[in-house]
């Protein structure tokens, strides 16, 4: 059932698509099962508003239509009765006002079918028992999740003759059958050499352009080939052309030499992602005109039905690319993002600091008037000060996402933060930080994940072993609360209970904490440091007490190893995301995820929140990263041009700009308000793990397989991009190659990959990775 | 995966012979051939799709080394029961056999003898993770502390050393027929370019110019060396042994040395002499260190204290033939460790030796240095350059001992040359010399020293006979612990050497486990660094 619910929760993207593929809506009642807590924990922040918005009745009836054909079929007529029921219909009956979307803005696609959000959770799970009760063969649900994850990441406008498949018998066999028509499977190469003959003929300025269209055209006709069972003709010509292909599409050419037979095609998943979703290009209007008149002469209807099928072609007026700018974009698994979904207006400024911060503010001036430096401070405090006041017009409204109230014990930790910041060194180019590394001795291969508290007074690491151990790397050791009886006999009215409750037979230097069943991937503490999350590979995310040191909660939805898991800046709500393609929103006293975020292709292998809490971004094995907004669960960017799975995120600290390292040890830098790459850091010679901007943003620190750390000029980088006159409507970057100028520093360990990184307060480095002798 | 790639990447699927053994394996007999390729390709599938989910929790088990936990993982993704019983991490316990055109790799299970299990000691309890913070950089500069790896690893020590000026070669650059040409073509142009290229082509150098820190420790650290303190100079020692970030400090160590041998012998001060001797082991012993380049400064230091006429204010008190032993031995350890065919070393340090040795002028000390010299560079040495001269060094010998009184210095000098040859020869004798040892014979042969030789010879082959039956005993105990192990671990290769390693980790010496190997489980070595080594694991 695992692949059933997964499978449901797809699609909450794409909201600029003009006609919905049917199932897209059904794959999408999951999603916004769980709306988003609407008032804060321990408050009444006033609720996120939602504005109801109409999805268009005839897509509804289609929708609704395609759920209930698809339940006939597969006779579940009680989930027929059941969704009849809840949907308040008769047959053929609509109610136009009956969606409610849960956010702005999304259109048509996220919210399109349920009159309540809460019922659809309900209606799903009854549809997934009942399927399940209904005794279909055991490979049913796999089946039925691939067919709704075929729509959701499919970005591309109207399929014909696909999307009616699709509402008509939404199965696997249908989605493979788009490529029933067939030649004659010996004109493949025939066709496939000449128009590479073609493009080799063209003009330089389309050569490259044109280039593009090969490898998804490759995939498309060997796929076509093996469907139809051709597979002496299907081996040859991969051979024949896979060394074409460019270097950066390996890892799948490699998946697709495995298959060689139509049965294998089932169940697949890259290959589902392959015929399903459509490859996007970039093609300048001349080139596509070019392309179009050569196919049309010659007659290539073969190459021309799949162009039109399986290609979205995103066509642009204005200078054909070049290699090196085409080649910045592309890698990833269905091509490049389209250019509209990349517009979507982001909020990406910092949320303004609590007004309870302003007489702290005034105390802490005086602490420091005290310890008698108040001069470097003062200029300082101003800016930030008359930043914080104005109100940024890319940030969002504070009450945009409920935040959590700030505590007590926050605004005491807020205080703490400010005092050191104002100790805080300035770090440059000619200033650069001091790495303190962290080495995990005797693990044994087995360190998997480490995070650090923002104050980075604790350090937390995961292990193949499914523990999590937790050390203190200040002289205050870690401390239990006392038993419930004990507690029972502390006077509660002294000042010192805090101190009091904790048990000072269990102080140690460090504990470990045994729940997980499998290795832990995923690691993250709370802002407060009270809490802590773990993600595993057997498919739970779990919060730990660092009071107790028990575990409180493990949140189960993910029922595939989840890889990463992130706690939000401003604490409650975290995201996990992992092999099932779906990233999850959480919050902590919320057993179901808020939110579900899907979209991505393959695996989702980081997760991180903005530090405005707004939005998060995710990175995934299909090669893209994408920017999620945490109030409608839409898709709001979509980054490609990594050529490898991504293992890192950062957000830059005024929340501008995203960094992003991958498998192929090139570390990209992107504009989120523009949608932007807006540079490349090469160096790494393998798979970065950590990645780090100082705490004013001008160092970025990378960590890598390579046992390297890292230090590139963050500022350079930026603000060389503010003086080029980027064209970001077209969104086509000329990124210069100077990664070399950018490197300030290398530093290379002793057999010790570098797997995370953190900024103290101060802007010391902190590095930290497992000793492989 | 790449060689997987280069050989026609569709057509990698499983023999059929494999699908015919494995459905034999399970009660299938006569399965036809089309099936046998429909199974093998359908198999082959299925196994690289495993590969490549298994791959994936090996990326994020940040790992390079893909493990058997990870194909568990990945057949628990594909909702398969895992395969049991493959959990250790260093091998797979196949094991391979043919016979009768047959081929087949079984799972060897053996039957366990409870009881041995029950009375083979524990083995060590592995450590428990632990965390350890260093400096991996101060202010953007990396320490050289033991954590770090070394600031300049030795493969470009030597590359700056052997390829010094390659840059500056004319003609052989571009650039440096465009700086020719300009040259001659304008005059005060050029030279200006000169220059200015010529700062550009300097060649890259280890600075010379030592931080403050550096100065410090280099000053801390002579003192200690030469000081008074022994426990602060073993601690100095030690840091010279083994810190990893001394090569710049690595010519002003060499002149230090070379200065204060010089300055010393002259003054006659054994003690720091002897001290000075001390460091150079100590850098010698430090395996981050190029010493090649100062050997020019080291060598004559150390072959001084070999052969000098007079290391001491007293000779016939103090024990400067202790200096000379340690200093010869120091000079052999070079020898082996950077004699080469281009320096010639050894060869060019026996002829010294053996030239000051022949002249009859030469005093006993140097005369002693010189046979200490020669005998430390081993037996070999010793068969052909000693043992033909001893019959006219004991006729010295007998000359002083037994002649008219000249000084005691000499009598005491020829005490000690006698028995240093003694020691030298007689293990050398033993081994060249058939037996029975017959004093006259040796008398015959040796002249002066021959009966000496002979009880000495006698009793060199008594030990040798009492330590090679105590090697034979310890061997015996440890086959015995093999056979015991054999039973419970299935591969004996792993379990030798593991129980090696413990070993010889007991008695501190990793190095020669290889050696140990080598000699006493010739199969297992060879074995082991086939299978076992291969998969880039290192240990």
């Amino acid at each position: 059932m695992a692949a059933v619910q997964s499978g449901m929760g797809e699609g909450v993207e794409e909201k600029d698509i003009k006609t919905e593929p049917a199932s897209d809506g059904f794959g999408n009642n999951n999603a916004n099962d769980g709306r988003l807590v609407s008032t804060s924990p321990g408050s009444n922040a006033p609720a996120a508003s939602n504005k109801p918005v109409a999805g268009g009745p005839p897509e509804d009836q289609q929708t609704l239509l395609a759920v209930l054909q698809f339940l006939r079929k597969n006779k579940l007529t009680e989930s027929v009765e059941i969704l009849r029921r809840e949907a308040g219909l008769p047959e053929d009956d609509l109610d136009p006002n009956g969606a409610d979307s849960s956010g702005a803005g999304t259109g048509g696609a996220a919210g399109s079918v349920d009159s309540d959000a809460g019922d659809a959770s309900s209606l799903l799970t009854r549809v997934t028992v009942s399927s399940s009760a209904a005794a279909q063969a055991p490979t049913k649900g796999t089946i039925q999740s691939d067919c709704c994850q075929v729509y959701d990441g499919a970005s591309g406008g109207p399929v014909p003759g696909n999307s009616a498949a699709g509402e008509d018998q939404p199965d696997v066999s249908v989605v493979l059958s788009a490529y029933s028509q067939q030649g004659d499977p010996a004109l493949y190469e025939v066709y496939y050499s000449s128009l590479k003959r073609f493009i080799e003929t063209v003009l330089d300025c389309h050569r490259a352009e044109l280039s593009q269209v090969f490898y998804p055209l490759f995939v498309h006709m060997y796929l076509e080939l093996v469907y139809n069972n051709h597979e002496n003709e299907a081996k040859a010509f991969f051979e024949k052309f896979s060394g074409d292909q460019e270097c950066y599409y390996e890892d799948d050419l490699r998946v697709l030499s495995s298959l060689t037979k139509k049965e294998h095609m089932r169940g697949n998943e890259t290959l589902l992602d392959f015929r399903t979703s459509k490859f996007v290009l970039r093609i300048s209007r001349d080139s596509y005109q070019l392309l179009k008149r050569h196919l049309q002469e010659r007659q290539n209807n073969q190459i021309w039905n799949i162009i039109q099928e399986h290609l979205y072609i995103d066509i642009f007026d204005g200078m054909p690319r070049s290699k090196s700018q085409i080649d910045a974009m592309s890698g990833s698994l269905a091509g490049e993002a389209k250019r509209e979904a990349n517009k979507a207006k982001v909020y990406y400024g910092l949320l303004k600091e609590p007004e309870i911060e302003l007489p702290l503010d005034d105390e802490d001036e005086e602490a420091e008037n005290e310890e008698g430096k108040p001069k470097k401070k003062k200029p300082k405090k101003d800016s930030m000060g008359s930043k914080s006041k104005k109100q940024d017009p890319n940030a969002p409204s504070q009450s945009r996402i409920p935040l959590p109230e700030l505590k007590d014990s926050d605004k005491l930790d807020k205080i703490m933060y400010m005092k050191e910041a104002t100790k805080r060194i300035r770090l440059g180019p000619d200033n650069l930080p001091s790495i303190c590394f962290y080495s995990f001795l005797n693990a044994y291969q087995g360190l998997t994940a480490v995070d650090f508290t923002d104050d980075s007074s604790l350090i937390a690491g995961g292990f193949a072993d499914s523990t999590v151990r937790v050390w203190s790397v200040t002289p205050k050791k870690l401390r239990k609360v006392k038993s419930a009886a004990d507690l029972n006999l502390i006077d509660k009215e002294s000042d010192d209970v805090l101190e009091r409750i904790m048990d000072e037979k269990t102080a140690s230097e460090s504990k470990i904490l045994y729940g997980h069943s499998g290795p832990v991937y995923g690691i993250s503490f709370s802002p407060d440091r009270n809490y802590l999350l773990s993600s595993s590979e057997d498919g739970t995310v779990r919060l730990w007490s660092l009071q107790t040191f028990t575990c409180l909660v493990g949140y189960k939805g993910h029922n595939y190893p989840v890889w990463d898991t992130h706690f939000s800046p401003h604490g409650y709500y975290f995201v996990s995301g992992g092999h099932d393609r779906v990233a999850r929103l959480w919050a902590t006293d919320h057993y179901q995820p808020l939110r579900m975020f899907s979209g991505h292709l393959a695996d989702i292998t980081c997760t991180r929140f903005h530090p405005n809490s707004n939005y998060l971004a995710t990175g995934s094995s299909d090669r893209t990263i994408r920017l999620w907004d945490v109030l409608n669960g839409n898709c709001v960017r979509i980054f490609t041009g990594h050529k490898g799975p991504i293992h890192a995120l950062a957000f830059s600290p005024n929340g501008k700009f995203l960094a992003s390292g991958a498998t192929d040890g090139r570390v990209l830098l992107w504009d989120i308000g523009h949608g932007l790459m807006v540079g490349e850091l090469k160096g790494h010679t393998d798979t970065i793990y950590s990645l780090r901007f100082s705490r004013d943003g001008e160092i970025l620190a990378s960590g890598s397989m390579d046992n390297t750390v890292r230090l590139w000029d963050a500022m350079k980088a930026f603000d060389d991009l503010e003086t080029d006159d980027f064209t970001a409507a077209t969104g086509h970057i000329h990124l210069q190659d100077n990664s070399q100028e950018l490197l300030l520093g290398t530093y290379l360990t002793k057999s010790t990959p570098v797997i995370h990184l953190h900024f103290t307060r101060r802007n010391l480095l902190l590095a930290a990775g497992a000793y492989n002798p | 995966m790449a060689e997987e790639r280069r050989q026609k990447q569709c057509s990698v699927v499983l023999p059929t012979e494999s699908m015919k053994a494995m459905a034999e394996s399970v009660g299938v007999g006569q399965l036809q051939e089309e099936s046998c390729v429909a199974l093998s390709e359908e198999v082959s599938y299925r196994i690289k799709e495993i590969a490549q989910d298994a791959l994936k929790f090996m990326h994020h088990g940040k790992r390079r080394k893909l493990t058997t936990s990870d194909i568990d993982n990945a057949l628990k993704l594909k909702n398969v029961e895992p395969l049991y019983g493959f959990q250790s991490q260093e091998f797979i316990p196949f094991r391979f056999a043919s016979g009768g055109g047959r081929e087949l790799h079984f799972y060897e299970e053996k039957e366990v003898d409870l009881s041995d299990i029950i009375n083979t000691p524990l083995p060590r309890v592995p450590l428990d993770v632990s965390l350890k913070a260093h400096w991996l950089s101060i202010e953007g500069v990396q320490p050289s502390i033991p954590e770090n790896p070394p600031p300049a690893p030795k493969e470009q020590q030597k590359a700056e050393s052997t390829e010094p000026l390659k840059v500056v070669k004319p003609g052989q650059e571009e650039e440096g027929t465009i700086q020719g040409k300009s040259q001659g073509a304008t005059a005060p142009d050029g030279k200006g370019q000169y220059l200015e290229k010529g700062l550009i082509r300097l060649k890259p150098r280890s600075t010379h110019e030592l931080s403050v820190e550096q100065q410090l420790y280099y000053k801390e650290i002579t003192e200690a060396c030469v000081g008074s303190c022994e426990a602060k100079r073993a601690e100095a020692l030690q840091s010279i042994a083994t810190d990893p970030g001394l090569y710049q400090m690595l010519p002003r160590f060499s002149t230090f040395i070379s200065e204060g041998v010089r300055v010393n012998v002259v003054q006659n001060n054994l003690a720091l002499l002897i001290y000075l001797m001390r460091m150079v082991k100590a850098l010698m012993d430090n395996p981050t260190l190029y010493l090649e380049k100062y050997l020019h400064e080291l060598i004559p230091a150390v072959v001084t204290c070999i052969v000098s006429k007079q290391l001491c204010l007293r000779p016939d008190v103090d024990n400067h033939w202790a200096l000379r032993d340690f200093a010869a031995r120091l000079m052999a350890q070079s020898c082996k460790t950077f004699s080469t065919t281009t320096n010639n070393i050894q060869s060019r340090i026996t002829k010294t030796f053996t030239k000051s040795w022949l002249d009859d002028k030469t005093q006993w000390t140097t005369r002693y240095g010189c046979i200490a010299g020669l005998a430390e560079l081993g037996p070999d040495v010793i068969k052909t350059l000693i043992l033909p001269r001893l019959a006219v060094e004991g006729a010295r010998i007998k000359a002083v001992m037994e002649g008219p009184v000249v000084s005691n210095i000499d009598k005491i000098g020829a005490d000690h040359v006698q028995s240093l040859l003694l020691k030298h020869c007689a293990s050398v004798i033993a081994k060249i010399r058939p037996q029975p040892d017959n004093v006259e014979q040796y008398r015959t042969d040796y002249g002066y020293l021959g009966p000496m030789l002979c009880s000495h010879v006698m009793k060199a082959r008594t030990q040798a006979a009492l330590q090679a039956q105590q090697v034979n005993r310890t061997t015996l105990t440890i086959t015995q612990v093999h056979l015991i192990l054999r039973k419970i671990y299935l591969d004996k290769s792993v379990v030798v050497r593991k129980l090696c390693n413990e070993l010889f980790s007991y008695h501190c010496s990793t190095s020669s486990l290889q050696y140990h190997l080598n000699v006493k489980h010739v199969a297992v070595s060879t074995r082991a660094n086939v299978g076992y080594d291969s998969p880039g694991t290192g240990k």
